[in-house]
């Protein structure tokens, strides 16, 4: 996934698609808004951007999983299977993007990319809402999907690239 | 072979399970594919119905997603629709908080004893008892006062139900804050200048634009959906986005040029950009010679407004200023100065709004590609009723020689007509005996909210209609629970855009609670009032089957299609290259001198008025939106309050140091009359906003406590409260809101009695 933080405007639309989407319960997110502002008045610069799991890699939060509910699907996405989630947490304690929340049914819940809709050949809901199409989701291997492209001609950026977990978001700066 | 990232998709759930190990003994012959998401929505599998949004007036087309049982899952923006292409705002997209708000007006309620404001004395009614409650005394104050002395104040698309009716009834006294608390200046600025005032939605051609001015119209915090999707696209074309604000607004920061105005002094600014485009020759000579009137005048007018002198005015750079002008001219005539939506400031706005239009006609933008597009609006046939009475007395008859180029209602204008001594000439006035309020909040809409409160005092009945419970319910002596837009039909959708359509809204589902639709509501009102002949269709189906009928359509293709585009009647977006024109002001032409204004004895030409700057230890409050939350409105909904459920006061470093003020620290704040908000609000320090102004988002502090709202209840401060100095706009009756001044509380004050 890449996303344009020059066209964010940091509305939450997407947060609020994933909650209907997704049944994500009032008081949980699986995505959210972050907003840096650097400098002083008037020199000021700020970079909105919508955060979720990165879907790395490399997954901490896959390796500390005791039970193997947290795992990694083969087109790269990063899961929980709530039924094998024993709610230990060492999954949120691992991830470096607090990405990851106790849901009140007693399992650990994340972004699942919307599969279910990507299976039907849809976006994941928080793209396939998003006003300003600040969101591009696709395959990063195919060198021609606009995805791919996107992070090829735009100056990209990942968050905390030095925790190591080489993330699958690329936020475009 | 690698696995590319979309490779499960051909794979299937065969491996969706694969890396599971099953440790649930009760699950462990389940194959892990299964396990997983089991409850994920399968779109094929729910039903859609067609429906408009009405968390805001954007009114984007929508789908109302249900599933098997009927429950509504999720809403969807029509990828037919121009508003939304598609895609709604998180307003739209949690509108469906407003169906499951469990704090939603449920039943009829009565006011039986006690005195108005008392929400404790409501006791819950039939509908019958309650309609004939309304009606028994809009037949008395008829019979004693008039029919004319009833009016109605509305916002949203069920207006037009109350608005029939009302009219009906012999009252044209129809009044929608969203004028003259809103956009009023712009509508009398614009039509001065081009004939025509902007209307909903603004036709500005963003996504064409190659430079874009905005002043102090923060798109991105103000959702208006279509406009955020093109400053997008303009974005990604690379056009040039200016932005005058004095706070580092969203917009700002996607901004080549953000000039941090100093608040109150926008008109010197725009007079040295008109100097700058005429001095400096970058208008369009052919456009201006061809179309406009004036242009020598306005030459002379502001020919000392030099970039250098409106330096001195604003506090911004002069060369700023300049490059600001020079970006527009390079642009032109793809260029728009946006006209804004909420323009009543500091009561010389029409003026303001009309500096603005001249810009566009100097630049020629105005039906210009990039500028502004030639709109559209279909129009819809109306279910045949005899001609409504022709009213003795309007709301202008309290206001006698003003307001002469005012088209709407001013709704601040019939709250002061309510209140008997504010009178000019008693005899003529249209007095009013009672209030219909619906969908509206006044208290939090009108300013000076004691005004409001006394003339709520003069009346002798009123009635709220209204979704959930709002400050004004609990001053109504007859509250009717209207269903939501989820659960209810409305007249179809028509607005102007680049071409003209219709939306239809259809229930997704039945009413909740012992809630009604408007057009019933209004029908069982127009029928106890004696006004059958205008209400004569069994239900609203009847009606919107009878109208789409006329133009070729019917309520069946509707529901499968929610939105239906037509052709256009002009066939081009744009004015033809050197076409004869005919504007509608007086002159014909594009009036940079307003004949219009010059009769009316104003100022033919914008002028700068120097405005009050915060006295020491006060600052500037100005107030603004959030993208998640229209007016008060939403902020109980459940979906959006999770998003943002209080508002904060924004404090630039400098002052909080000054304060001793961190970041979270609660402070009351009083206002240059001594008002003090009923409620704290935390500080948020931050350098997005000048030293000499603070800024809440609009629409927090409920103070409901008796009807019920406990979600939203005493969260943020109600920026209302603090809007005491109103700076009435003499030409658009627009009551400007921006000339009040804060200073802050740290401990919390003595209460005094609440006001609301």
């Amino acid at each position: 996934m890449a996303i344009d933080t020059k066209k964010c405007v940091g509305c939450s639309d997407c947060v609020v698609a994933c909650q209907t989407e997704n049944n994500v319960p009032h008081g949980y997110s699986r995505d959210w808004i972050a907003e840096t502002v650097e400098g002083t008045y008037p020199d000021l610069a700020m970079e909105i951007r919508s955060e979720r799991c990165n879907h790395c890699d490399n997954t901490p939060c896959v390796r500390t999983c005791p039970t193997g509910a947290s795992h990694v699907t083969e087109g790269g996405i990063v899961k929980v299977t709530h039924e094998e989630c024993i709610g230990c947490g060492a999954c949120i304690e691992s991830c470096p993007y607090d990405a990851r929340y106790f849901h009140p049914d007693g399992y650990v819940d994340k972004c699942t990319f919307c599969d279910h809709r990507v299976k039907n050949g849809q976006d994941p809901a928080c793209v396939s809402v998003c006003p300003t199409h600040c969101m591009y989701f696709g395959d990063l291997d195919d060198p021609n999907s606009e995805v791919s492209k996107k992070v090829a001609t735009r100056k990209t950026k990942v968050l905390a690239p030095e925790a190591g977990t080489k993330p699958q978001i690329f936020y475009l700066i | 072979m690698k696995t590319t990232r979309r490779d499960f998709i051909k794979i299937g759930s065969m491996g969706a399970g694969s890396l599971v190990i099953a440790t649930s003994p009760l699950l462990n012959w389940v194959p892990g594919f299964l396990k997983e998401d089991s409850d994920v929505l399968d779109d094929s599998k729910l039903k859609r119905t067609a429906t408009y949004c009405e968390v805001c007036f954007w009114k984007c087309a929508a789908w109302t997603y249900t599933d098997k049982k009927g429950k509504i899952v999720k809403l969807i923006g029509n990828e037919e629709d121009q508003q939304s292409n598609g895609r709604l705002c998180p307003r739209g997209t949690g509108g469906l908080g407003m169906y499951y708000d469990k704090e939603r007006l449920k039943k009829p309620l009565i006011r039986r004893k006690g005195k108005r404001g008392e929400s404790d004395y409501f006791e819950e009614a039939s509908w019958e008892e309650a309609l004939d409650l309304i009606a028994e005394n809009m037949d008395r104050i008829k019979k004693e006062h008039g029919p004319e002395c009833v009016a109605l104040f509305s916002h949203g698309s069920g207006t037009s139900h109350f608005a029939h009716m009302l009219k009906a009834f012999g009252s044209t006294n129809i009044a929608a804050p969203s004028y003259a608390q809103c956009r009023g200046p712009r509508e009398v600025g614009f039509d001065a200048t081009f004939g025509e005032s902007v209307g909903s939605p603004e036709p500005l051609d963003i996504r064409n634009t190659k430079c874009m001015v905005l002043i102090g119209s923060h798109i991105g915090e103000n959702m208006h959906n279509g406009q955020v999707q093109e400053m997008s696209q303009a974005i990604d074309n690379g056009a040039t986005i200016i932005t005058v604000d004095p706070r580092f607004s969203t917009a700002a920061s996607k901004s080549k040029i953000w000039l941090p105005i100093k608040p109150a002094t926008d008109m010197a600014l725009l007079l040295s950009w008109i100097n700058v485009i005429i001095n400096d020759e970058l208008y369009d000579k052919k456009y201006v010679e061809k179309y406009t009137y004036g242009f020598d005048l306005l030459k002379n007018h502001v020919k000392n407004f030099t970039p250098e002198w409106a330096a001195t005015e604003t506090g911004l750079d002069p060369n700023k200023i300049r490059e600001a002008a020079y970006e527009m001219g390079a642009a032109s005539p793809a260029v728009i100065v946006h006209p804004g939506r909420h323009v009543t400031w500091y009561g010389d706005d029409t003026q303001r709004s009309r500096a603005i239009a001249i810009l566009n006609a100097l630049l020629g933008s105005y039906g210009r590609r990039g500028g502004f597009y030639i709109a559209e609006k279909f129009k819809i046939p109306k279910f045949p009723h005899p001609p409504y009475p022709k009213p003795k007395r309007t709301w202008r008859d309290a206001f006698p020689g003003s307001y002469k180029l005012v088209h709407e209602v001013i709704s601040s204008g019939v709250c002061e007509a309510t209140i008997p001594n504010q009178m000019v000439r008693p005899e003529d006035t249209c007095s009013f005996k009672a209030w219909l309020v619906y969908g509206t909040n006044l208290l939090s809409s009108l300013p000076d909210i004691n005004n409001t409160l006394e003339a709520i005092k003069h009346l002798e009945f009123i009635a709220v209609i209204d979704t959930m419970p709002m400050e004004i319910t609990g001053w109504a002596d007859v509250v009717l629970p209207e269903a939501t837009y989820l659960e209810r039909y409305d007249m179809l959708r028509s607005l102007k855009h680049r071409k003209p359509s219709i939306a239809l809204r259809a229930p997704a589902t039945k009413p909740l609670y012992d809630s009604k639709p408007g057009w019933w509501i209004a029908k069982q009102l127009g029928e106890r009032l004696g006004l059958h002949e205008f209400f004569k269709f069994e239900n609203i189906e009847e009606e919107l089957d009878w109208q789409l009928k006329k133009i070729g359509s019917s309520l069946e293709e509707m529901k499968k299609v929610g939105v239906k585009t037509f052709d256009r009647t002009y066939d081009d977006l744009y004015y033809r290259d050197g076409e004869e024109l005919e504007f509608g002001t007086n002159t014909g032409k594009i009036e940079l001198y307003s004949t219009a204004l010059a009769e009316e004895g104003y100022d033919a030409m914008p002028v700068y008025t120097k405005h009050p700057q915060p006295a020491s230890g006060f600052y500037r409050f100005i107030y603004g939106r959030a993208p998640m939350h229209t007016f008060g409105k939403t902020v109980n909904n459940p979906y959006l309050a999770d998003l943002m459920d209080e508002n904060s006061v924004w404090v630039n470093p400098k002052v909080a140091k000054d304060w001793g003020l961190k970041n979270g620290k609660e402070v009351w704040l009083e206002n240059q009359d001594g008002i003090v908000s009923t409620f704290p609000v935390k500080v948020r320090v931050t350098e997005r906003i000048r030293s000499d102004a603070v800024y809440v988002v609009h629409g927090f502090g409920h103070n409901n406590k008796g009807m019920g709202l406990k979600r939203s209840q005493g969260k943020g401060m109600n920026d209302t409260e603090m809007i005491t100095n109103v700076m009435n706009d003499k030409i658009s009756g627009g009551t400007g809101m921006r000339g009040n001044f804060v200073t802050f509380l740290l401990e919390e004050p003595e209460k005094k009695e609440a006001t609301v």
